[in-house]
């Protein structure tokens, strides 16, 4: 177990090594950030204040250390607009995204978990292809165009829900329907197929022979078990979520981590940009991490493979 | 042969159905027959893609001459023919745009994922036919990659590499490849050690010859798949960058960047210039959804069953 976990905490180092390369050498491959950032008529000398503000004439590797120790330090750099580290903007922002995570991941489980269920308990009835439909729509309709058309019909046509903006629960359910839809049809199909394998396996044909009721073998012993994979995928959603719901924020003006994103790039902030996605990246290998140390103590065929 | 499988953390075990939509296990009962009803979308959206300049009334980034800014649908009061599905806010013709978005939609989304499938298959035969410090280098970068929400790292690159229609397939096809790595990988390790292969090798073959004669023709047809299930994600993908204005830049019409233009106006009810572009990108995922679950049950009987 020991030897497990520090394989795979070696592996999140590696992997957050190499992330931190790639968006630091993606923010220079570009050539000069500072034309990015720097107004259009911007003079050169004012371009040189800037470089030597930001660091950006010395060389590159110099630079990579500078920002490999902002990284370490959790500063993640300075805001160009907001002149604030960063971190201290993301965790400004983390509550109000989270608000909208939990809301749109409880709806994914209202929708997708009984769904998938149904589906696999009365596989290839009419039940079953209902679910498929849901699962094929949960794909082909994106969520921001859902929200837009839920905005003409709640907000503006019927006038029941406000357009935009953070309050009470009237204006959490359309951006979390919105964020959640995805998210419900991929929880629908991992139910599906994890319950089908489950009520394939030798010990529910044992609890049938036993005599238990329908019923019981369903809810005692396969469900319990089918939702292992299910919750875990739950949990990586939830961090996807805090992160990558940049669109659904921007339509619903609500003020969380993926709107900061958006005014990064519009305000050419790179180090925002920059360290809103190297944060967003380190969450989810660290929730990987986790997740895989759990797997594996509670699954000791997972840790014997090596 | 046991490396296969250590390196597949659990996680990527929970999160596949996730990754490539279908896998999750749908049975498909017309396995065999011609995908009628996906044919029946895409053929005509190829068709009007194909012969835009033919078919679409105005050019679509010019005003109509004469016609006023957000004229609604002919059917609508106010309407008239000259616009039939009503004009945009630079009174442009809402139809012409929408043809000519739907080139837009399919080249990025076939293009992407072209180059998305080219890199990761390339690089998931060489991991794993060569093995050793080349897989591991290729497969920790994989990781490293999937860390960064889809989305959230297509919206960096391109924020970073600017605007373009070419760029967004780059960058889509850099975002996209990981999954092709991971697939492709684990088919190789197999394949590696099939008679056929083990025989070319004694043969006296290069390791270029091997891969090029014996391991790609093997494994094109989870290629093809895995393309045909992920195109739809390539075609949302661009949608929303461009919705987010970092996609297909203006006045080039783009769907997703139509539903942005519409976003003002939805307030006053103007519904057509949202409900058209969505429709059309609901309508081509779905049907190239159908198309790569009917694929995949031609082309992969082992996923036949699920």
């Amino acid at each position: 177990m020991g030897q497990f976990m520090i394989r795979r905490t070696l592996y999140a180092v590696i992997t957050l090594f190499i992330l931190s390369l790639t968006i630091f050498t993606v923010v220079r491959l570009t050539g000069d950030p500072v034309t990015l950032l720097a107004e259009p008529g911007a003079r050169a000398e004012d371009l040189d204040r800037v470089r030597a503000e930001w660091g950006l004439d010395r060389p590159w590797p110099v630079q990579y250390l500078a920002f490999a120790k902002n990284v370490f330090t959790g500063q993640l750099g300075k805001s160009f607009n907001y002149e604030m580290p960063v971190s201290t903007l993301y965790f400004q922002r983390l509550p109000n995204s989270l608000e909208l995570a939990l809301a749109a991941t409880l709806i994914s489980f209202i929708v997708g978990i009984p769904a998938g269920l149904i589906s696999a308990v009365k596989v290839n009835s009419g039940w079953d292809s209902l679910g498929k439909v849901v699962a094929l729509l949960g794909l082909a309709i994106p969520g921001f165009w859902l929200g837009l058309v839920m905005i003409l019909v709640f907000s503006v046509w019927l006038e029941w829900l406000p357009t935009s903006g953070q309050g009470d629960w009237r204006h959490l359910i359309m951006p979390a329907v919105a964020l959640g839809w995805y998210f419900a049809a991929s929880l629908l199909r991992l139910t599906r197929s994890s319950m089908l394998e489950v009520l394939r396996s030798e010990y529910i044909k044992l609890a049938r022979l036993k005599g238990l009721p329908g019923y019981a073998v369903i809810a005692i012993h396969a469900f319990k078990n089918a939702l292992i994979p299910v919750l875990t995928l739950a949990g990586i959603n939830l961090v996807v979520m805090l992160n990558a719901a940049v669109i659904i924020e921007v339509i619903f003006a609500w003020p969380g981590i993926g709107r900061l994103l958006y005014e990064g790039i519009f305000q050419r902030d790179f180090p925002l940009v920059q360290g809103v996605v190297m944060e967003a990246g380190i969450m989810i290998v660290v929730i990987n991490l986790i997740v895989d140390i759990l797997y594996a103590y509670i699954d000791p065929r997972i840790r014997l493979t090596k | 042969m046991v490396s296969a499988i250590e390196e597949t953390s659990v996680t990527e075990v929970a999160v596949a159905p996730r990754e490539f939509a279908g896998v999750g296990g749908r049975s498909i009962s017309w396995a065999g027959q011609l995908p009628v009803l996906p044919l029946a979308i895409l053929v005509p959206f190829i068709l009007v893609a194909l012969f835009a300049d033919l078919i679409a009334p105005y050019d679509p980034t010019e005003p109509i001459p004469g016609a006023k800014i957000f004229e609604p649908p002919l059917w609508m009061q106010g309407g008239s023919t000259r616009a039939l599905l009503g004009t945009d806010f630079q009174s442009r013709d809402v139809l012409s745009r929408l043809i000519f978005g739907a080139r837009v939609s399919l080249i990025v989304g076939v293009m992407g994922t072209v180059v998305a499938g080219s890199i990761g298959t390339a690089l998931g035969i060489l991991a794993g036919y060569l093995g050793g410090w080349v897989d591991q280098l290729i497969m920790r970068l994989t990781d490293a990659w999937l860390a960064l929400p889809a989305l959230v790292f297509a919206i960096f690159l391109a924020t970073m590499l600017g605007p373009s229609m070419w760029n967004i397939v780059l960058i889509l096809g850099l975002v996209y490849w990981t999954r092709y790595a991971r697939v492709i990988r684990g088919e190789v390790l197999s394949l590696r050690e099939r008679e056929f292969v083990k025989l070319a090798e004694i043969a006296g073959g290069s390791r270029t010859r091997v891969i090029i004669r014996h391991i790609l023709p093997n494994v094109l047809n989870s290629t093809m798949v895995l393309a045909s299930l992920t195109i739809g994600v390539v075609i949302i993908a661009e949608a929303s960058l461009s919705f987010l204005g970092v996609g297909v830049p203006p006045p080039e019409p783009a769907w997703g960047s139509m539903l942005s233009d519409g976003r003002s106006m939805l307030m006053v009810g103007d519904w057509w210039l949202t409900v058209f572009p969505g429709l059309g990108i609901l309508l081509v995922v779905l049907a190239t959804q159908l198309l790569g679950d009917w694929l995949r049950v031609r082309l992969d009987p082992q996923l036949r069953n699920l």
